[in-house]
């Protein structure tokens, strides 16, 4: 994607905006980091665990730092 | 982002000599030319705010008016606490980096931490306390907001931020203990859990009274608890790890809950929901005992994605409702109240309470818990605190802003009907009617129950702020979208209100017990372990009890208790920033850059000024709707000669006013003196540091960053270049 695009076609900018939501959404939900994980086990030779116990091993270390809310 | 997991960068290694920010650019004609038109349009809206009295002005002055400030302290003046007083440095790699361990220490993209950062901090706090100070007319409040998350708030947010993630994201108290002392460490981490118990006891409250005689709120809100707990299951067995889907399902039966509460009349559950006051207290404290103990995954998280992703729904929806609505401004710029100090809806004049009842809109104390911890160990750049601390707070004043707007835009009158303690109003339209006539507002009782009718809800003595909040956005969503959804709309925003106070008050009762089991744990080694359930259980009962029992306190005092707490509430929080501010100060100082040290330090001599002011009148004020101690003494002579002083009925009642009053101005004082020890501890400090000319901290000691990433929202074309140089570097290094 290079710069210039965006000017001549407005459906290409407007997919890079939805693109751009879409991901925004997902990383902030955390959804990202199970494709960061694949990615890494990937690059490194590593046997990926399932999602399963993946998102068990992130809830847990949830459990143990809990983030308090503000008022 | 494939930098993060990157090797280093061989060779490219800036020298450790460098300035650590790009040389100054000479701004372009066309910067300029943005800057000056930025600067005109905050200045047309400021003046148009100043100079209009008694006409009809559009809410949307106020909103620009923020905008445009906002945008100037962002550039400029985070720009150069970034750069000259705190002296980020990029070269530097943060904790996240350092420390990654996929789990706490978790570097992320900066957009991803804002939203993370942002839906953190972003509470009922900035919703409500805007709401209360409406009492006080829209200009006030606004003036304090805007100034006050520039110089102070966001200050706050951004310098504890810097300094946390300089000593691998360590917590306020941690940083007070090690860096000022034990003494004043020792306090601090008193005054930490105690104004948490205060914040989720008026929390609650705020809960409480949406909620109390209002069965469609209780059916909607009752609900959340199932729909959470099934998200939970969801995502932990049936589709592990899919957020999204969970959360869309979770936010279509939330709407369905809401409409549904609309026909609890015919459902035959309208008597059984009606709860009162007494009842939901009961049932918010085993609701927050069992949510304490129960694991995270269950109901927590979920709940926090469903609530996370409904307030910034929401608030998003409230801005692009201002624009098409464009409401009118049915409050006074500044009324009577402000200055005469006897408003209804809480005591005290202009100077100092509206700085104490805007709270986190401006400067919130509880800010600097998240500043410092969790934020701090996944930030990518330390540059990048600027985007995620200072404008993550500048976000939050625009929520307060926001907020502000919805509870002057609704007609005063009713205004003041919701938020007067009920011994004033006496409960009904009429009697709220003929209360208006005494305070000098003329608004027949018809009107008050037209709106009732609107909302099927009574309104009258509704405090809190929460129902004025969704009454002010039920009217505005009304009137932008259309149709007659007025008591949808409210009922959504009730909802909206309920789900993310409800969270905090289940994490922060968890976060509570993790600090209760902590503290013991260093002489009772046991308790201190997390696994062993007794623990658990005696630690979540101590702290559910503890912010329960206040709360009861609160439903039941004649004098109203959020007339009563809130005041306590947001003193409690602008103390915890004064501690907050204290540190930061003193750090400055220790560093060597007491040249700068007015930064944090006009901040911290404004909060202490308003904060310091108000517990004094809380405390020794003879006037007893001010001062807690004249109030009792008021209260225990008439009943000692055996009379009865309104808004008392009985003397059980006479009792309570007495009982509260002590505990509330006691609490009052100790808040105060807290501050005061870890204040004199600091001084100590920094006579020490100015001395020496600078004193050794525990800053952990610079080690090279290996990733290059943008600092703001939107990577410049510099920065962009340094990225795609960066990825070569490493594509050829790899081959």
């Amino acid at each position: 994607m290079r710069r210039g695009e965006a000017g001549v076609n407005p459906l290409a900018a407007l997919g890079r905006g939805l693109r751009g939501l879409r991901w925004y959404v997902r990383a902030l939900a955390g959804e990202t980091r199970w494709d960061d994980y694949l990615a890494h086990c990937a690059e490194h030779g590593h046997q990926p665990v399932s999602r399963r116990e993946f998102e068990q091993c992130r809830a847990d270390a949830r459990a143990s730092s809990p983030q308090s809310r503000c008022c | 982002m494939p930098s993060t997991f990157a090797p280093p960068p061989g060779g490219t290694t800036p020298d450790p000599g460098d300035a650590p920010t790009t040389g100054r650019r000479r701004p372009t004609p066309a910067s300029i030319a943005l800057w000056v038109g930025v600067a005109l349009v905050g200045a047309v809206a400021w003046s148009v705010l100043a100079i209009s009295r008694g006409e009809q002005i559009s809410a949307l002055w106020i909103l620009f008016a923020a905008l445009a400030s906002y945008a100037i302290a962002y550039r400029f003046y985070a720009r150069f606490i970034a750069t000259r007083v705190l002296r980020v440095d990029d070269r530097r790699a943060t904790p996240a980096e350092r420390l990654e361990n996929g789990l706490d220490y978790e570097v992320t993209d900066r957009r991803v931490l804002f939203g993370h950062h942002f839906a953190a901090i972003a509470g009922a706090g900035p919703l409500v306390g805007p709401v209360l100070a409406a009492q006080m007319g829209y200009l006030p409040g606004t003036i304090w907001i805007v100034v006050g998350v520039i110089f102070a708030g966001a200050v706050q947010d951004m310098t504890v931020m810097f300094f946390s993630i300089r000593r691998d994201g360590k917590s306020l108290g941690q940083m007070v203990r090690e860096e000022i002392g034990p003494v004043g460490g020792a306090a601090a981490l008193v005054a930490v859990f105690a104004i948490m118990i205060i914040i989720l006891a008026v929390l609650a409250l705020i809960v409480v009274n949406a909620l109390a005689e209002s069965p469609w709120g209780v059916f909607s809100i009752a609900l959340t608890v199932p729909i959470a707990l099934f998200l939970g299951v969801y995502l932990r067995y049936l589709r592990p790890g899919r957020v999204l889907e969970a959360t869309a399902i979770g936010v279509v039966l939330l709407l369905l809950a809401i409409v549904g509460g609309g026909y609890v009349q015919q459902m035959g559950l309208a008597e059984s929901l009606t709860l009162s006051k007494e009842t939901l207290v009961v049932a918010l404290v085993v609701y927050g005992f069992i949510a304490s103990v129960l694991p995270v995954w269950l109901l927590l998280t979920p709940r926090d994605y469903l609530s996370t992703f409904m307030k910034i729904g929401v608030i998003v929806l409230l801005a692009l409702a201002l624009l098409i609505a464009r409401p009118v401004l049915a409050n006074d710029a500044v009324t009577t109240f402000a200055l005469e100090g006897n408003g209804p809806v809480f005591a005290g004049s202009l100077f100092p309470f509206v700085f104490i009842t805007i709270a986190c809109g401006a400067l919130s104390g509880f800010h600097a818990l998240i500043a410092s911890g969790t934020t701090p160990k996944m930030i990518q750049k330390e540059s990048q605190v600027r985007l995620i601390g200072y404008g993550g707070m500048l976000m939050e004043s625009f929520v307060a802003i926001s907020a502000l707007i919805a509870a002057s835009v609704i007609d005063q009158g009713v205004y003041f009907a919701m938020n007067s303690p009920a011994g004033a109003t006496g409960g009904t339209p009429e009697s709220a009617a003929e209360f208006l006539a005494g305070i000098g507002i003329s608004t027949p009782p018809e009107t008050i129950a037209a709106t009732a009718a609107a909302v099927q809800e009574d309104i009258v003595s509704r405090t809190g702020g929460a129902p004025t909040l969704a009454l002010g956005i039920a009217q505005i969503f009304n009137s932008a979208f259309g149709g007659s959804l007025m008591a949808f709309w409210y009922h959504f925003a009730i909802m909206f209100e309920a789900l993310f106070i409800l969270t905090a008050v289940d994490a922060g009762t968890r976060v509570g017990r993790f600090m209760l089991q902590d503290t013991v744990g260093n002489v009772w080694k046991k308790f201190g372990d997390l696994s062993w359930k007794p623990g658990t259980y005696i630690a979540s009962a101590v702290v559910v009890g503890a912010w329960g029992g206040f709360l009861y306190l609160g439903v039941t005092n004649p004098l109203g208790g959020v007339n009563q707490l809130f005041p306590l509430f947001g003193i409690a929080n602008q103390l915890l920033a004064a501690i907050a501010l204290t540190l930061v100060t003193t750090l400055l100082i220790k560093h060597g850059r007491a040249k700068y040290a007015w930064v944090p330090g006009i901040a911290l001599a404004w909060d202490l000024t308003t904060t310091m002011t108000a517990s004094w009148q809380k405390v020794f004020s003879d006037n007893p709707k001010l001062g807690f101690f004249a109030q009792r003494d008021a209260y225990a002579d008439a009943r000692a000669n055996g009379e009865l002083l309104g808004p008392a009925k009985d003397m059980d009642q006479m009792d309570q006013i007495i009982t509260n009053s002590t505990i509330n101005g006691f609490l009052q004082a100790f808040f105060a003196v807290l501050v005061l020890v870890v204040l004199a501890n600091a001084l100590v400090v920094i006579a020490r540091a100015l001395r020496a000319g600078g004193l050794p901290t525990t800053e952990v000691p610079a080690v090279e960053s290996r990733i290059v990433a943008p600092s703001g929202l939107f990577a410049t074309e510099e920065e962009k270049r340094a990225m795609a140089e960066h990825e070569q570097a490493l594509s050829g290094a790899s081959r």
